[in-house]
């Protein structure tokens, strides 16, 4: 009888393209990975209200104008021989906190630069001040 | 005379494992994608040496912010004007406490935008920032 029959039909599910398939989203993914990574100078803002006190001569002035020349300690120097100098100051006192002041018209560019010298002379503590 | 070799090894590779081994490396890469979501502003990025860069070291917890030449504030593909700069990254603070601000401005813009940037951010209280750069050295 018909009725019968019907049980000898079992359902598959093919597995012989499982490898094509999951080889083709292989792809895919591999493909949408993007390995590199953001990279940049990394920074901690202070928090709002968390301004401190400290002594003056923990203090390094950097200080860029709007023509942006830099000045270290009321001399002015090249970009390049920030470096050199910080570090020295950094091994004379190692709680050294550098100030970083700004003109509203001083290039962002230079800025970075005078950041990258302070970070390439592994000085932590960087503070940005405002007017 | 001739050498007739001892025993016949027969070499092959087993495949029987390949779909698990495939599969393995396909859950690897599904896990580890982030798509690429925004496309931001046309900037030029500054340039720092590559022992002062450090690498951020997961996407998921990164914000993007471009600020191109003029000025113009784009945050996840979307633009702002100063004003506004502090509730959005508020609302993105708020969601993710591990939040990573990538800034990626232009190294033509002067540091009075810079700084205003700066104090919106820590008003959000988004104080962790990376300034998006080139390598170079």
């Amino acid at each position: 009888m018909l009725v019968e029959n019907r049980k000898k039909h079992v359902g598959e599910i093919p597995t012989s393209s499982m490898a094509d398939i999951a080889f083709l989203l292989l792809v895919f993914f591999l493909v949408t990975t993007t390995i590199d990574m953001d990279k940049g100078l990394g920074i901690v803002l202070p928090a709002e209200g968390q301004e401190t006190e400290v002594s003056k001569k923990n203090i390094t002035n950097i200080l860029i104008n709007a023509q942006n020349k830099v000045m270290i300690d009321k001399e002015i120097v090249d970009v390049s021989a920030i470096k050199p100098l910080i570090k020295q100051k950094i091994t004379a006192n190692d709680k050294l906190i550098v100030s970083l002041k700004t003109a509203p018209q001083t290039s962002y560019e230079t800025y970075l630069k005078v950041v990258d010298q302070l970070k390439l002379a592994n000085a932590t503590r960087i503070s940005i001040a405002n007017q | 005379m001739k050498f007739s070799r001892k025993t016949k090894v027969k070499t092959e590779i087993p495949t029987s494992s390949m779909p698990d081994i495939i599969f393995m490396l396909l859950i690897f890469f599904m896990v580890t994608t982030v798509m690429k979501e925004f496309d931001g502003l046309p900037v030029l990025l500054p340039s720092a040496h590559k022992d002062a860069i450090k690498k951020l070291d997961t996407k998921r917890h990164v914000t993007h912010v471009w600020v191109d030449r003029l000025g113009t504030i784009c945050i996840n593909d979307k633009t702002y004007k100063i004003d506004d700069v502090r509730t959005v990254m508020w609302g993105i603070r708020a969601a993710d406490p591990q939040l990573i601000v990538s800034m990626k401005m232009d190294k033509g813009l002067k540091m009075e935008t810079v700084n205003s940037l700066h104090q919106e951010m820590r008003k959000a209280d988004a104080l962790k920032i990376n300034y998006s750069t080139k390598t170079i050295g």
